[in-house]
């Protein structure tokens, strides 16, 4: 269970980490983190708040550098000393602060560093872009040229999405890309996560949505305070997917689910 | 979207018009409405500045009728397009959310460069400038320098440039302080006589007016063709005629007296091609973002530190370029060149004509405004025999008055959902 690549998959391995740390500080927020990924994969990373979720997926998008430890990239050591060197090997990200200029539009947003025609603009092209992709996502966006700061909290992570797909990655990493989300919608992010996973793509999801999480995941990877604690696939059992998450058979969760199937023993036990 | 009839009535909606929450403007009523809207909250683009030198026009007009006279506009429009220069070079810093304190030293210190290279050392004076532009460049790289790597603040950096500039400017300017350039050479006729010749200017002022339909007819047909809405062909034609209108009448107005100095053509040919870099191409989307949300922009993949450092250069060669047309206009360089007021004047500038402080926001027309009605300022009340002092304290309340509309504007925007 601690092997990472124990994934069946024969597909060609997309991404591979050994020994992964990042320290801030004192706070040493990941350690010794291994993760692979096949490519037509979706590994789904769960944890509690702090577990080193969103810290991982920064490593991996070249926001963060590693303290240590190495990545491989379709089979390749690379080091991804910015996000532009990410983007360039095909990594793309949806973070979970989403990271859009408030100042500039829908449009500019998802083209936002990969515009096209840099000498002059286009626009048109750019636009109608933006819409299919935005359809695709079924989004409920008044229009692509009002500045992002007027659309919801939702809106705003259709087009973190929609941006992702832009450039036809190779690995897409979604940080909580459901969480502000409708029901419409979240049902078009994981059938979407589907399709990208039918092309061929390694997707990383991060949820906290156990449902959303054995809906799409091929393999479920946990992190506990900044360290693997264990691989699952979506038949586990809730009660060791909870233990593994919190650390504990013994926790809030699954005292509290005691809780409530002995009040409904007891409410059956009164009836007559 | 109920009387967008160049558009016909599509059976399958547009593209970009299928969520029926949102109010189209449609024909010229609806133009109107959502201008208005836009202004309520917030969105206040050039409106400001354009009241505000109405009104300054206004008082100094029936204070002293000589003011709007054609003769003492062009006057107005020589003296502007120096300061102007250096405002435009402002607005570029300032949409990255830095500011350059030192454009004033830079600008005197380029003059004295001139002055020093073309008349003391002999240098032809193509060259002269060419290295004052290049000083500018290598000052802004050192900027841009200090910022990138040691995360000097751009204020703080750029005020002790302020100083050593100054002091460079008086080093090289030596003991005589004053080099007075050649009258009759080009340089200066450029800066005191040149104007258009008439033909010219009024067929500049209708090239303007064609280009704005032409660039607006083909992205309506790109847009129509593709499903999206497009503005009709009426109020495309009607705008293109009003631009036309209005240049053409200020042109004739101008062309009472000497005409349009060629000093203010090459300040609007810079303005424009800036809004152009600003607004229609990649780097100026990255300068946008970089301003608006620094994190956001790395993330996207954008090279922030070039951009920060192409901010930096930009502000700095524009300064300096504003320093030689300065000398040009003044027919000396000398140790006042680019002291008093023109750092101010420049920021203030920019700033009345609408470019945010705060980054991210603003555009190159700001510096074009900005920098009239401050001349218009010094203009009126020069023809009022009034002493500076009273200048000075005017300028002040209007820029404050500015700023106090960015910042009001800017509280708007935030809960009206504009950023
Ligand atoms: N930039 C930073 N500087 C210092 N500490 C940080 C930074 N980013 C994250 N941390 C720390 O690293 C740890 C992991 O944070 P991270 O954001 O990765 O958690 P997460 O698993 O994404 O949690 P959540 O489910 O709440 O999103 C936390 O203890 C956090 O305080
Ligand atoms: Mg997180």
């Amino acid at each position: 269970m601690t092997d990472p690549s124990d994934g069946t998959s024969t597909s060609e391995l997309v991404l591979s980490l050994r020994g992964i740390s990042k320290n801030f500080g004192a706070v040493s927020a990941l350690t010794d983190i291994d993760l692979d990924v096949h490519a037509g994969e979706v590994v789904a990373l769960v944890g509690d708040n702090g577990a080193g979720k969103s810290t991982l997926v920064k490593v991996l998008a070249g926001v963060h550098q590693p303290s240590s430890g190495t990545i491989a990239f379709r089979g390749k050591e690379v080091t991804l000393p910015d996000p532009s060197a990410a983007l360039k090997l095909g990594i793309a990200t949806v973070f979970q602060d989403l990271a859009l200029c408030e100042n500039l539009d829908v449009v500019a947003n998802i083209f936002l560093g990969k515009e096209l025609n840099p000498l002059r603009l286009d626009e048109v092209s750019m636009e109608i872009k933006a819409w299919t992709l935005l359809n695709e996502l079924s989004a409920r966006i008044p229009s692509v040229r009002e500045p992002v700061a007027s659309l919801s909290g939702g809106q705003r992570q259709t087009v973190a999405i929609a941006r992702s797909l832009l450039l036809d990655p190779k690995l897409i990493l979604l940080d909580e890309p459901t969480a502000a989300l409708g029901v419409a919608q979240t049902a078009e992010v994981l059938d979407l996560i589907e399709r990208v996973r039918d092309r061929g793509l390694g997707v990383v999801m991060i949820s906290h949505n156990m449902e959303d999480v054995r809906a799409v995941a091929d393999r479920i990877v946990v992190l506990r305070l900044g360290r693997n604690n264990g691989i699952f696939y979506p038949d586990a059992s809730n009660q060791d997917l909870v233990s593994a998450i919190t650390g504990a058979s013994n926790n809030s969760v699954s005292r509290r689910a005691g809780r409530r199937q002995a009040q409904r023993e007891q409410g059956q036990e009164t009836q007559p | 979207m109920t009387k967008d009839i160049e558009n016909g009535a599509p059976a399958v909606p547009l593209l970009d018009r299928s969520d029926e929450r949102v109010k189209h403007a449609a024909g010229f009523g609806g133009a109107i409405r959502s201008f208005l809207d836009r202004v309520q909250s917030g969105d206040l683009g050039s409106l400001p500045v354009i009241v505000g030198l109405v009104i300054i026009w206004t008082v100094f007009q029936s204070l002293n009728p000589i003011f709007l006279s054609s003769n003492n506009l062009v006057n107005l429009l020589f003296d502007c397009s120096t300061v102007g220069v250096i405002a435009l070079g402002i607005v570029c810093i300032l949409m990255v959310g830095e500011i350059d304190l030192s454009v004033g030293s830079v600008s005197g210190f380029a003059s004295a460069m001139v002055g020093v290279l073309w008349v003391n050392q002999g240098w032809p004076v193509w060259l002269a400038i060419l290295a004052a532009l290049a000083v500018g460049a290598a000052i802004g790289s050192l900027y841009a320098m200090l910022f990138n790597r040691f995360g000097m603040p751009s204020f703080v950096s750029t005020l002790a440039g302020l100083l050593a500039i100054l002091g460079l400017q008086l080093y090289i300017l030596g003991s005589t302080g004053s080099i007075n350039l050649p009258y009759g050479s080009p340089v200066v006729n450029f800066g005191q006589t040149l104007v258009m010749p008439h033909a010219i200017a009024y067929a500049l002022a209708a090239i303007a007016g064609i280009v704005t339909f032409i660039t607006g007819f083909r992205t309506a047909a790109r847009r129509k063709e593709a499903g999206l809405s497009s503005q009709s062909l009426g109020s495309l034609l009607l705008r293109a005629i009003l631009i036309t209108v209005v240049l053409e009448l200020i042109v004739f107005y101008l062309n009472q007296d000497r005409g349009i100095p060629w000093m203010f053509g090459l300040f609007v040919g810079l303005v424009v091609t800036m809004n152009y870099l600003l607004t229609r191409t990649k780097w100026g989307r990255s300068m946008n973002a970089v301003g608006g949300n620094r994190e956001a922009a790395r993330r996207a993949g954008i090279n922030v530190r070039l951009t920060y450092t192409s901010a930096f250069v930009m502000c700095s060669v524009l300064a300096a370029a504003g320093g030689i047309l300065a000398a040009s206009r003044l027919a000396s360089a000398s140790q006042q060149a680019g002291t008093g007021d023109v750092n101010l004047n420049a920021i203030a500038a920019a700033v009345i004509g609408g470019t945010s402080l705060f980054g991210g926001r603003g555009s190159a027309y700001s510096a074009l405004l900005g920098i009239i009605v401050i001349q218009s300022i010094a203009s009126g009340l020069t023809l009022l025999d009034l002493s500076s002092s009273l200048r000075y304290m005017i300028t002040g309340a209007v820029l404050a008055i500015a700023v106090i509309v960015d910042s009001l504007a800017r509280r708007s925007r935030v809960s009206h959902g504009r950023a």
